[in-house]
């Protein structure tokens, strides 16, 4: 065979291969997604450098990324209208060095044409999903907590900051297909118990580092009638896993939340193949889940609410990019109305963005929180990371519906964080300690 | 693994050992957020709130060995880069989280899986980075670390992500 035909041959059967691939082989989402922007057949365990549809950061990681942009000689972002940086983390900022921070962001942005969501506009997160996530797509985040978008059947997933400076540079990343381990929420959700419960009842099973490089992917009939809000909250947490994405199918319910948000021109649906090859399928019963927590110092350190010995609570705080949606804020207003929070607790609220805190300002939400002795703040991430607007004392215990409870992260490491869903913090907060809410919803 | 005539490719340090879900906040704590733009005084505090007294004892080419899942939590990069500014010649443990790995790798700290139980505090580690060998000399015992994916061999050998890319004016995996 001379060497021509050899060669000839090697392309043919190379072209045969990959269209048998593409033709046969049953695909999750997350292997259809990254194949589509890789522009080849992938399967789990390939590697691609790929498109990347949206790419951000916050105020925290950022100002790194920025200068890693301009260390490797650009100046410019090669999609500006799908670029942002928020400013979140620290909104308002509480010293001179974040305001610095700030300017340093806003300066670069407007000098390379990205867009700065600014003080006030909310979390990053549930701004991406509000103005910016289409399903289908690859988003890249500075930010952990960026798998939130894959609620909406999008690949999202966080990394550091030099991968972001190059995902803002090029818009493109390079990509491990990930194994995916499928999780099924079936059968029926009890009164009092919500996604919170599901998703924090999920890493107490698989632990911390139970799908550390897998993608987690949602459905079963719990799972497939979650509304929007539900799904975030679920995506949101998939990261206290290890997950490198939590994504749901985009289906009629996704299709009604862009339609509600003026984008329905960018839904597609996306499911996976019957037939597609996971790594794992773990069936849950979510009629005998309870309303869960989290215990210090880590997140899959979990109990059922009713197993816990009385916890008494210095300050309760609702809110964050897994818990501070509008539906997050009016559970807590409903359990709260006509109630007052017990003396010496403090109850802190911060909707996840302006859209949210505008919501429940005119359906009334934000005045029962108020009357019934909430302090509401304004749109970002609150004192969940531990920079400002309720840092905790020494020994103090918070209950929050944020997504971690590592030592020292609301500013403290002498302090105890517990996780919560909305509706359990609203009725400790009245209670004094930490309750189960069924007691009054059940 | 490392081709780049720049780094050392044997490191010989003693060990800090740490458990298991060393976290992000523990590395480079929050309430430390101001410090990101100042990452010196930033290296100050690694590992404060895991070990108040580890910033000020770590010598340069010395080991932070963990338990598992190293690294879990936040995004930021500052948590590994504050580690080699503070000297830190690599992380060792049983397992890390995906963001920090990754990280680590981008901003040139090489993250090492192995056994770490073959490790205690203060350990006199030799590390041969190109071969793969750690020797505990305080044990006398030799084994091997996993092998990292050869597209991140290439970005290591390229002095980390940002290099690669300024280098070959993007992508070349």
């Amino acid at each position: 065979m001379n060497i021509q035909r050899k060669k000839r041959v090697k392309e043919k059967s190379r072209t045969l291969k990959t269209s048998l691939k593409g033709v046969f082989l049953y695909k999750t989402i997350s292997e259809k997604i990254i194949s589509k922007h890789a522009g080849r057949e992938l399967e789990a365990g390939d590697i691609a450098v790929v498109d990347v549809d949206v790419v951000m950061s916050q105020d925290g990681t950022g100002p790194l990324a920025v200068s890693q942009i301009k260390k490797m000689g650009f100046n410019k972002v090669k999609n500006p209208s799908k670029s942002i940086f928020f400013i979140d983390h620290a909104a308002p900022s509480p010293r001179s060095e974040l305001s610095n921070s700030h300017i340093v962001l806003r300066e670069f942005a407007s000098q390379a044409g990205a867009i700065v969501s600014d003080v006030g506009e909310g979390v990053c997160h549930q701004i991406l999903v509000e103005s910016y996530t289409c399903p289908g797509d690859i988003i890249i985040g500075g930010d952990s907590h960026t798998c939130t978008s894959g609620a909406l059947g999008a690949f999202a997933t966080g990394m550091g900051s030099t991968d972001i400076a190059v995902g803002y540079a090029l818009a493109k990343t390079w990509l491990i297909v990930p194994r995916t381990i499928r999780v099924n929420f079936n059968r029926r959700i009890n009164k009092g118990v919500f996604a919170k419960d599901l998703i924090i009842y999920l890493i107490g099973k698989i632990t911390s580092n139970g799908a550390t490089y897998k993608a987690l992917e949602f459905g079963g009939e719990v799972g497939n009638r979650l509304s929007m809000d539900g799904r975030f909250t679920i995506s949101n947490m998939t990261v206290e896993a290890g997950a490198k994405t939590g994504i749901f199918p985009a289906d009629d319910i996704t299709k009604e939340y862009l339609k509600s948000q003026g984008r329905l021109d960018c839904f597609k649906e996306i499911s996976a193949d019957k037939g597609a090859k996971y790594e794992k399928i773990i069936d849950i019963d979510c009629s005998v889940i309870e309303p869960m927590v989290c215990q210090p110092h880590t997140v899959d350190n979990t109990l059922p609410v009713s197993s816990l010995e009385k916890i008494m609570v210095d300050q309760v705080f609702i809110g964050t990019c897994t818990n501070g949606r509008f539906s997050d804020l009016k559970i807590a207003a409903d359990i709260l109305k006509g109630r007052k929070v017990a003396s010496g607790v403090r109850l802190i609220v911060v909707p996840a963005s302006k859209d949210i805190y505008l919501k429940a300002l005119k359906e009334g939400v934000l005045e029962t929180l108020i009357s019934s002795g909430a302090v509401v703040q304004s749109p970002g991430c609150g004192p969940c990371v531990g920079v400002h607007q309720g840092i905790l004392g020494d020994g103090e215990v918070c209950l929050s519906t944020q997504n971690r409870n590592f030592k020292g992260r609301m500013g403290n490491p002498k302090s105890f964080i517990y996780l919560s869903s909305p509706a359990t913090a609203a009725l400790s907060a009245v209670k004094g300690y930490i309750a189960d809410p069924r007691e009054v919803l059940g | 693994m490392f081709k780049n005539k720049k780094d050392k490719k044997i490191i010989i340090g003693s060990s800090f050992k740490f458990g298991d879900d060393i976290s992000t906040d523990l590395i480079a704590p929050g309430r430390l957020f101001h410090l990101r733009s100042n990452l010196p005084e930033l290296a100050k505090h690694v590992l404060e709130d895991a070990d108040p007294g580890f910033a000020k004892k770590v010598k340069p080419g010395d080991f932070v060995v963990g338990g598992r899942n190293f690294g879990l939590g936040s995004s930021r990069e500052h948590a590994p880069l504050v580690m080699k500014i503070a000297g830190v010649g690599a992380v060792l443990a049983k397992s890390f989280a995906r963001i920090f790995f990754r990280n680590s790798i981008n901003v040139g700290l090489p993250a090492l899986i192995c056994d770490t139980d073959k490790i205690d505090s203060g350990d006199i580690l030799e590390i041969d980075l190109k071969k793969g060998i750690i020797n505990n000399k305080t044990k006398n015992l030799k084994f091997k670390f996993n092998p990292l994916p050869e597209v991140m061999i290439k970005i290591l050998n390229d002095g980390g992500l940002a290099s690669h890319i300024a280098m070959n004016k993007g992508f070349n995996l």
